[in-house]
């Protein structure tokens, strides 16, 4: 194993290391590692096109010019490992399967309790790798396809090639680009017409490579009238060096089907994560984003809704919690195409010592889209006297029937609530930590219930020794 | 017997300001006193400073618990040793559900996670004591509460966290008058050996429902006067003036 794959510290607070020797690792950005990476998967040469084409998009676009410091990523690009194949027998079929480090590991992060009664329905990663993987038998009787992004390619290539890449195209922007080139790992959904799916797919996964960045892709159809929750979670061990996330979650919701996507994620603080979301919803379709980032050195995230089809609607809830050294630039979009199609934007964000967090939105109506309507709240809890907060939210309104709401709020905590709490037997920390959860509730609230918990302990690990 | 509340030649600023300056009062456990005065008297400064309100400052004097000095201990130590303050303006806190609070405190003022039948049971109770809809129980603490609704949630905190010693700070203003009965019983029903309160307040209608043992008259940052109930009514007969008066000719 390369010197610097070993370097992985296990300090943090779900830190591990686990002595599980990759059979390949590819580092470098260029051709030459695209092309590997599309052989060792065994892709169509279709593929290994889209990769190479995608990858010299890649280099033509420009950074971002708005938004958070990148430079001393673009530096490091070509330090990042953009695949690691850990050595394992491919996908399990059951628990049994699944090599006792990996097992290890989720013990670690504290997932089997809360997760093993589901896991019949997990597709969960191990690097780029899913090494445990089995679908819940009713879901199959329905015809749910719930597999690998690798898997819905090899297995169900005609339906994946019809939406792959057709709602975030690589060109959409520098770092859909880098997906595009290098993606590994992640899910492919397929709810067909009609089907209820009543339990969350869920889906674990965790980075554990020094320097090496998880380029997740994940592909969602949900056929007319069906409906899913599709769930991922994700903390990461912390890397001696800055590390890289880039995902693609695309999702295509048809006529009068319901979806949800959910993702809590709590990444070590010198973590790059820049991700793009994208939902397109058809008519009478319904499709929510639900966004928690915590951690992260650089966020960049804005879930986004194309409503296309008429009363098409769609709502976007997500909570940011950036810390001193962070800086949390999240926010959403509503692209209003249709008639009497309406959203929903609910952004929570705390911003803790010296930390920043940006809310960046954006609602659009197109000229023919009557009636449309778009709420947007976003709030700011500021904890100390030196944290961050701004606020950038973009209007374009074609449309004079469009109804359009926009609040925004900015908070300290206040010292009057603390002592309340206080004079009720909370200590100070508990209190403060109380007042953050309240103040994240109305979206909070949204999530299943264990996720909600690991949210809650997330935000008092977040908030210790904050006060005083 | 030191089971009682002790404040001696307490001197408290804020801001440079003088607030109090030199109040001594004693508070039995299983009393309940009552603590009159003119606005402006420092009667909530009192109760804020005995709770560990940290925007004052304590430049000389003590407080007492049970023999036990409190002065320097933060706002939770004392809730956990048996505290209360009933806020004359209670906060709002969103997002945070009675219920779930309450469970919270209680956990802290039991030093264990209570038993959830018990906490239930403590709930009902008061609940139903207070004539009030357990709706309560799930709404935001005191957001969008009415005036006279955060006191009486202010009461039902007292009744589930049982406190030893209590300062109810004007809780009877803003109440109407079954609103102010059903506040008396809250408080009535935790009288015993084991519980005192300190009732501050302007008028002595509240005080026809909780009577006093002894009732305390501060002005100008100091206990003037200390005497029965009958005190109280003497106030509401001849307000303060001839008070003052007889404290300026002392
Ligand atoms: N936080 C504060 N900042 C500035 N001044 C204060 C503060 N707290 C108290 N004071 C001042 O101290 C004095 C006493 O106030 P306090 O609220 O204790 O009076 P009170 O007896 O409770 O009056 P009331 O009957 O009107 O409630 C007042 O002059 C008040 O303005
Ligand atoms: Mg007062």
């Amino acid at each position: 194993m390369p010197e610097d794959l070993k370097h992985i510290a296990d300090d943090y607070r779900w830190g591990f290391r686990d002595e599980v020797e990759p059979e390949l690792a590819l580092k470098g950005l260029t051709p030459e590692t695209v092309r590997k990476i599309s052989e060792a998967k065994g892709e169509p040469a279709w593929m290994t096109e889209f990769r190479l084409k995608a990858l010299e998009a890649f280099f033509k676009m420009p950074m971002p010019k708005w938004g958070p410091d990148l430079s001393a990523l673009e530096q490091k690009l070509d330090d990042f490992y953009y695949y690691v194949k850990p050595p394992s027998r491919g996908p399990a079929e059951s628990w049994e399967e699944v090599p006792e480090e990996i097992k290890k590991t989720y013990e670690r992060l504290g997932i089997p309790e809360a997760e093993r009664k589901v896991l019949a329905g997990v597709g969960a990663q191990y690097d780029s790798e899913v090494v445990y993987h089995k679908i819940k038998e009713e879901l199959e009787k329905k015809g749910v396809v719930f597999v690998s992004i690798e898997e819905g390619l090899k297995e169900y290539e005609e339906l994946f090639k019809k939406y792959f890449a057709k709602i975030v195209p690589p060109t959409d922007n520098k770092f859909a680009a880098l997906n595009s080139a290098v993606w590994s790992g992640g899910s492919f959904v397929y709810v067909p017409p009609g089907v209820e799916v009543e339990v969350p797919l869920q889906a674990y996964f965790r980075v554990n490579t020094a320097g090496f960045g998880q380029f997740e892709r994940t592909l969602i159809i949900v056929d007319e009238g069906a409906k899913v929750h599709y769930i991922e979670g994700c903390t990461a061990p912390l890397y001696t060096t800055e590390a890289l996330h880039t995902g693609v979650i695309e999702i295509y919701v048809h006529k009068n089907a319901h979806s949800r996507y959910t993702t809590i994620q709590n990444w070590p603080t010198n973590m790059y994560n820049l991700v793009t979301q994208r939902a397109i919803v058809e008519e009478g379709g319904y499709h929510m984003w639900l966004d928690g980032n915590l951690g992260s050195k650089v966020t960049m995230k804005y879930p986004s809704s194309i409503l296309k089809g008429r009363g098409a609607r769609s709502e976007v809830l997500s909570i940011a919690f950036a810390k001193t050294g962070q800086h949390l630039d999240t926010g959403a979009k509503l692209i209003h195409l249709a008639e009497d199609t309406s959203g929903q934007i609910v952004s929570k964000s705390i911003s803790k010592g010296e930390g920043r967090s940006s809310y960046r939105g954006l609602v659009k109506v197109s000229k023919n889209a009557n009636r449309a309507r778009a709420n947007v709240e976003c709030d700011a809890l500021l904890i100390d006297p030196e944290s961050k907060t701004d606020t950038y939210p973009y209007m374009e309104i074609n449309n004079e029937t469009a109804q359009i709401g926009h609040e925004a709020t900015v908070s300290r905590l206040a010292d009057d609530q603390i002592f309340y709490l206080q004079t009720r037997g909370l200590p100070e920390d508990e209190a403060a930590a109380l007042i953050v959860r309240g103040f994240i509730e109305p979206v909070a609230k949204e999530l299943p219930l264990e996720f909600a918990v690991e949210l809650n302990r997330l935000i008092e690990l977040e908030m210790e020794g904050s006060v005083g | 017997m030191t089971n009682r509340l002790e404040i001696q030649d307490l001197w408290v600023s804020h801001d440079g300001q003088m607030i109090l300056k030199g109040v001594t009062l004693t508070l039995p456990l299983g009393e309940v006193h009552a603590l009159m005065g003119p606005n402006g008297a420092g009667k909530s400064t009192l109760g804020k400073v005995i709770a560990g309100d940290p925007t004052y400052q304590v430049e000389k004097g003590r407080i007492l618990l049970d023999g036990e000095e409190i002065t320097d201990l933060s706002p939770d130590e004392r809730a956990r040793k048996g505290l209360f303050l009933a806020f004359q303006y209670p906060v709002e806190v969103p997002g945070v559900q009675v219920a779930n609070f309450l469970r919270l405190a209680l956990k802290e003022r039991l030093g264990q996670e209570p038993p959830i039948t018990e906490f239930y049971a403590r709930l009902k109770e008061a609940i139903e004591l207070l004539d009030w809809d357990e709706a309560v129980l799930s709404r935001y603490l005191n957001e969008g509460f009415s005036g006279g609704e955060k006191k009486k949630n202010e009461i039902l905190q007292l009744m589930v966290l049982r406190p030893r010693y209590a300062i109810l700070d004007e809780t009877d203003s803003g109440l109407d008058i079954d609103a102010l009965k059903v506040v008396a019983r809250g408080v009535n029903s935790m009288r015993g050996p084991a519980f005192s309160a300190l009732v501050i307040t302007h008028y002595q209608r509240l005080l026809n429902y909780i009577v006093p043992d002894v009732v305390h008259v501060m002005m100008n940052g100091r206990v003037v006067k200390t005497g029965g109930p009958e005190l109280a009514l003497e106030l509401e007969k001849r307000g303060y003036d001839w008070l003052k008066e007889e404290v300026a000719g002392a």
